[in-house]
């Protein structure tokens, strides 16, 4: 059917049609643009209820989600004082899309490397405990992350029997051919750097003594760091001139 | 254009969603959502009240608009392909006229849809917080009325329409979110894909009404000042009048 031309319509409804346009889009110009408050971060909604609105799609869902989440906290210009949010809202939220998507890594992304960076020790802790609790859920995919919560509770926290207890947490559950030596090895190294050199030098020589090291550039590197911590242990044992005397 | 033209036409809308028994899906409908709500009321362990409420306000909310929204849909397609547009306009009445009777028709019966879906609430909530809700039910009900209208009249087709209401409905629902979600990222300085999505949610808000201000279910549970009804006020009027205009618009150009 074709259509009328436009001059079929009388002129002054084309006029106050206009003037309407010109006055919705003058009130949306006036409305201030929405902007992200901590306070608005609401509860996270029950996991019930988002399998029931999912309708089958469960990753989408959680991939919205992450992004919702993601908006309290960073804003063009206006970024969000982590310290400002609720951290146990957002863990609410982090453990609600990875029900959704098991197997996505965004939460847990956000969980020890984002919200980790809150300056306030406490909210760091509470987090890191997050990323500990959810690493267990599946070790040899979000084993990562437990790594770097490791690393955050060292030099970040200065809590080098938290770090110690992540790292050894770390080598327990994630086995598998997909983790890095380097991860497994990571509570040796802290050991060292305790002071707990005998044990360090025990787990090192084990490890190579399993024969699970199988590239010969991180064996020779083990190696080195083994003599070191010999060394370093026969050094300790000795005592010193100035002890004799 | 005489009134009382537009009245008659109005009359006879409401007269018509009567006989087909709309006010009668309705109250079933609330009824059956309200009895849900009392079996989540019964396997809540704490904040029973807080969470039927929460549950029943969204559920009616949705459920009115879905109603109220198909009602229109479907009448107003039936005009046109029973060719009934066609034997009004052919009758001494301006085309105006028709639409805005229409209108008015669905209009009264959105008032009708917001009434009842505010009655369960008010067992719940103090009877200020429940009319309050009640009353923005109506205003988004009217929208949703208006929408519909111009759908039909642009697109005189039942599934093109429904699928540009639903979509509309969802967008204003959702464009605050949208928003936020477009203008945050985590990477510095942001694509232009980014900034691409962000221009487009922009330039959406502009163009829709903010629904996700209208009829909070947290008014409800935690009290809100009638101020909080301003805006949807001034939105409310200024958007069904601009619907109105386009469809009228729209109208004119058809050639029956």
């Amino acid at each position: 059917m074709r259509e009328r031309p436009v001059a079929a319509v009388p002129a002054p409804l084309i006029w106050v049609l206009a003037a309407i346009l010109c006055g919705q889009l003058g009130l949306k110009a006036l409305e201030p643009r929405p902007v992200a408050r901590a306070a608005d971060l609401p509860p996270a909604p029950p996991g019930i209820t988002l399998k029931l609105l999912d309708l089958g799609e469960p990753i989408g869902v959680a991939q919205l989600l992450s992004l919702y989440l993601q908006a309290f906290d960073t804003q063009p210009g206006v970024s969000i004082p982590f310290k400002d949010l609720d951290y146990a809202r957002i863990q609410d939220w982090l453990d609600r899309v990875l029900e959704l998507d098991p197997q996505g890594q965004y939460p847990m992304l956000m969980g020890s490397q984002v919200y980790s960076q809150v300056p306030d020790t406490a909210r760091q802790r509470m987090i890191l405990e997050w990323t500990y609790r959810r690493f267990l859920g599946d070790p040899e995919r979000r084993w990562r992350w437990m790594a770097h919560a490791a690393i955050m509770a060292k030099h970040r926290l200065d809590d080098l029997p938290l770090a110690l207890r992540y790292a050894q947490e770390l080598s327990r559950h994630a086995s598998g051919a997909s983790v890095p030596h380097w991860a497994k090895q990571m509570h040796i190294f802290l050991l060292e750097d305790m002071g707990e050199i005998e044990t360090a030098k025990v787990l090192l020589g084990g490890l190579l003594a399993s024969g699970s090291i199988t590239d010969s550039h991180e064996a020779h590197f083990l190696t080195e760091r083994l003599n070191a911590l010999q060394k370093s242990a026969e050094k300790s044992s000795k005592p010193s001139e100035s002890q004799l005397r | 254009m005489k009134l009382s033209r537009v009245g008659a036409i109005a009359r006879y809308t409401v007269l018509e969603a009567w006989r087909n028994r709309l006010i009668a899906i309705v109250l079933m409908t609330m009824a059956a959502l309200f009895l849900l709500s009392v079996f989540a009321r019964e396997l809540a362990v704490t904040e029973s009240t807080r969470l039927q409420t929460a549950l029943l306000a969204s559920a009616l909310r949705l459920a009115s608009v879905f109603l109220v929204g198909l009602y229109i849909l479907n009448g107003l397609t039936r005009e046109f392909n029973d060719k009934v547009v066609e034997l009004i306009l052919s009758l001494d009445l301006p085309r105006p006229a028709y639409l805005l009777g229409k209108f008015g028709g669905f209009a009264l019966i959105a008032a009708g849809v917001a009434a009842i879906a505010t009655i369960p609430l008010l067992l719940l909530a103090p009877p200020s917080r429940a009319l309050l809700w009640g009353c923005s039910l109506g205003l988004e009900l009217l929208i949703v009325a208006a929408v519909s209208v111009f759908c039909i009249t642009t697109f005189t087709q039942l599934l093109s329409a429904a699928a540009f209401v639903a979509a509309f409905y969802l967008l204003a629902r959702s464009i605050t979110a949208i928003q936020l979600m477009s203008s945050s990222s985590l990477v510095a300085g942001g694509g232009l894909g980014q900034k691409a999505g962000e221009w487009l949610a922009d330039g959406m808000a502009f163009l829709l009404p903010r629904l996700d201000t209208f009829t909070q279910t947290s008014w409800l549970l935690d009290g809100a000042s009638a101020v909080a009804m301003d805006g949807a006020l001034v939105q409310s009027v200024l958007y069904v009048a601009l619907l109105l205009a386009a469809a009228i618009f729209d109208l004119y150009r058809k050639n029956f």
